[in-house]
């Protein structure tokens, strides 16, 4: 086991911190049919993430972070006002709006090239094999920022939904009762998007802003395949994001490539696995009816 | 390559993708199209892993297989089990681009640093395109170019109405396969020029504005070509002259820019043009109201030469105060009121028009009760919302059908002129 080392501590434990947030979070996305807007955020924050890079070199200060965040709101608010107002199809405005915005971050990156310590790749793939580089002293131990920002993240996300829970609950089950006793569906389809635009900021250092869509809506994918229960869905897409994460870092180490890449993979992986499993347990099942009428 | 090359190789893109993303648009598969130029990506590594070589044509083969990989699983994925098109389309691209990612820096810490060029797939680098890359983007276009001109009517149909496409027995499958195949090809040559995140833009964004402008499928093909090949233009122009700007994202960026003047500024159909219709329609119902309502009070007293105070006419229905007062001077400068100290009185022209409201008005209750068979105290509500739009052709075919009633459903008298 060459691989056990504190290196695959901190790295798997930060990955797990944004893998967590992400399962939370991409629960109610796929449930309220929305993977697709989670996308379009995690691109078009790209722009938030360059301005608060310009500003404050570090990168740390939670203003900052939630100005950042903003731009996934905006991204939301465009998206509306094209498809309402503009009166374009909604699958248009999305894939018109959020490459625009990310288009809008690339122009930005080049321009501040000199100034800022951001680059293109670091956008798409991050820098999760560095986080043990980066540590901040907390109590006289060196901690991984990584870490630290990911149980803030977790930790942040977990206490919306727990205080929320009722009203995404109500709002993605039963839009039209929650309606009817004066539960704002439009605040709670923004917080949460304003969640989602959270997260990809949070977790884009470390994983890059396209693979956070990997974290944040195929382990729901998966356990939606596996349970109409909400609990079940949320424990099940947190197992299986516990597993890639340890199963990617493993793979990683063992092919010399990229960590994310290869959780993200893991969890592609796990998606075929289920969903080619469930397939034979149908036919299976079939088979299984048809000789008892036989008999 | 020179700056003019690279101009031509943008215009053959603009036209492919414009095109071919016309029809992406039409069948509303604007984010199927993004999940493909995503898909592509670990089809351009294993190329490239399997036979050793960084030659376009393995490479684009690569792509070939996972993007139509890709296209085949998400459909699978949506017929197979309860997941939903949005989240199929979303596990299929970040999966795929996940595996592209694994794949890429495997071949880049493992093959030696001369294979990085891989990632241009990224972002795209027309600057670095070659010759190769420019014969295949022209062979490309023109297939595009005789597959639409050949297969025109049945893209149509299957764009607009697949049941009936069906139904007259149209072998569907088979030219959607086509389409899907031709979008996965202008994709896989387009990464190189724009990249793979932004690609989805090249294929949805000029048929989106386009859109605004016509209504007619060959209009909208010509016109979303047109757009994609001056964004293309503009932006190759910008990144050729100024030093280290990315040549996609600028072309995204134009793109985006006619999109939102599209949806902004198109006549009819844009916000605007939309906005100044439905006030100018608000003002002259508003207008309309007004001289219905002297017509209405002079009716109950029986005096036609009464001048009235705006109080009276409130009284008669509800107007808000200051639209009124702002209202009556529009309509004295129309020449249809005349005022004098504080008093209102219609014109010659006025009383014309406000007859001719109330006329249509009660014919159209007429026409609701005896032949919609609509209950007499039903129709009031109805009329009054269409006395507005009945047009004199409508207004004659009215008198005729009812055979000039004297009065309506309400034993009041319809005016005639």
């Amino acid at each position: 086991m060459d691989f056990l080392d504190l290196n695959f501590v901190w790295i798997s434990l930060s990955a797990l911190l944004i893998a967590i947030p992400c399962s939370l979070v991409g629960v109610f996305l796929v449930l309220r049919k929305m993977a697709m807007l989670g996308d379009a955020i995690s691109h078009a924050v790209l722009p938030g993430i360059v301005i608060a890079y310009y500003f404050s070199d570090s990168y740390q200060s939670i203003p900052m972070l939630l100005g950042a965040a903003s731009v996934g709101l905006l991204c939301t608010y465009l998206i509306e006002t094209f498809n309402k107002v503009g009166r374009l199809q909604e699958d248009a405005s999305i894939g018109v709006t959020y490459t625009w915005l990310f288009a809008l971050g690339v122009v930005m990156i080049s321009f501040m090239n000199d100034n800022v310590d951001l680059d293109q790749d670091c956008v798409l793939y991050g820098e999760i094999a560095y986080v043990p580089l980066d540590t901040l002293s907390i109590f006289g131990a060196l901690i991984p920022r990584a870490v630290v920002n990911g149980s803030f993240l977790t930790t942040l996300i977990a206490l919306l939904l727990i205080v929320g829970f009722k009203g995404f609950k109500l709002t993605t089950f039963d839009p039209v009762y929650a309606t009817a006793i004066g539960i704002s569906i439009t605040f709670w389809h923004y917080l949460l998007m304003g969640m989602v635009s959270t997260v990809t900021i949070l977790s884009f250092e470390s994983i890059g802003a396209i693979l956070v869509l990997a974290f944040l809506v195929i382990p729901p994918a998966i356990a939606y395949l596996l349970t109409n229960r909400l609990m079940s869905m949320i424990y099940l897409s947190m197992v299986f994001s516990l597993v890639a994460v340890i199963l990617g870092y493993i793979l990683a180490y063992k092919i010399n490539s990229s960590i994310s890449g290869a959780i993200a993979s893991i969890l592609a992986l796990e998606f075929l696995v289920v969903f080619i499993g469930l397939q034979i347990f149908k036919i299976l099942r079939r088979r299984a009816t048809k000789v008892s009428y036989s008999n | 390559m020179s700056i003019l090359v690279i101009l031509l190789a943008v215009v053959f893109l603009g036209i492919a993708s414009g095109s071919i993303g016309t029809f992406t648009f039409l069948r509303k598969r604007a984010l199927l199209g993004d999940a493909i130029a995503h898909a592509v990506l670990p089809g351009v590594a294993l190329g490239f892993m399997v036979t050793g070589t960084k030659m376009p044509f393995f490479l684009i083969l690569g792509a070939c297989f996972t993007g139509s990989l890709s296209i085949y699983l998400m459909n699978t994925i949506v017929q197979k089990s309860k997941l939903k098109m949005d989240t199929a389309i979303a596990v299929v691209l970040s999966g795929f681009f996940g595996i592209g990612i694994l794949l890429i820096t495997y071949i880049q810490r493992n093959y030696g640093s001369e294979q990085t060029g891989l990632d241009k797939f990224f972002f795209g680098k027309a600057a670095a395109m070659l010759y190769s890359d420019f014969i295949w983007l022209f062979a490309i276009c023109i297939l595009v170019i005789v597959c639409i001109y050949a297969f025109y009517k049945e893209f149509l149909l299957i764009s607009f109405d697949k049941n009936y496409a069906k139904s007259v027995g149209l072998n569907v499958r088979l030219y959607e396969f086509l389409l899907s195949f031709l979008t996965v090809l202008v994709i896989v040559t387009g990464i190189q020029i724009v990249g793979i995140i932004l690609m989805a833009a090249l294929l949805v964004t000029p048929a989106s504005s386009a859109r605004f402008w016509t209504n007619k499928l060959s209009n909208l093909i010509i016109l979303s070509s047109v757009i994609a090949s001056i964004s293309g233009i503009a932006g190759s122009l910008l990144s050729y002259s100024i030093s280290k700007m990315p040549t996609g994202p600028w072309i995204v960026i134009f793109l985006s820019l006619i999109a939102v003047a599209s949806i902004l500024f198109a006549p009819k159909r844009g916000v605007v043009a939309r906005n100044l219709k439905s006030k100018r329609l608000k003002k002259k119902m508003f207008h309309d109201n007004i001289l219905k309502t002297f017509y209405h009070l002079s009716e109950a007293d029986g005096s036609f030469n009464t001048l009235r105070t705006s109080s009276e006419l409130r009284n008669r229905r509800y107007f808000e105060e200051p639209k009124l007062s702002l209202a009556l001077r529009d309509l004295m400068k129309l020449d249809l009121v005349h005022q004098s100290e504080n008093k209102w009185g219609l014109s010659n022209e006025g009383w014309i028009k406000a007859k001719r409201i109330v006329k249509v008005h009660r014919l159209w209750e007429m026409y609701l009760t005896k032949h919609l068979r609509i209950s007499s105290d039903h129709v009031h509500d109805d009329a009054d919302t269409i006395e507005h739009f009945i047009s004199p052709e409508l207004e004659k075919e009215l008198e005729k059908l009812l055979a000039y009633p004297d009065e309506d459903p309400h034993h009041t008298k319809i005016p005639y002129t």
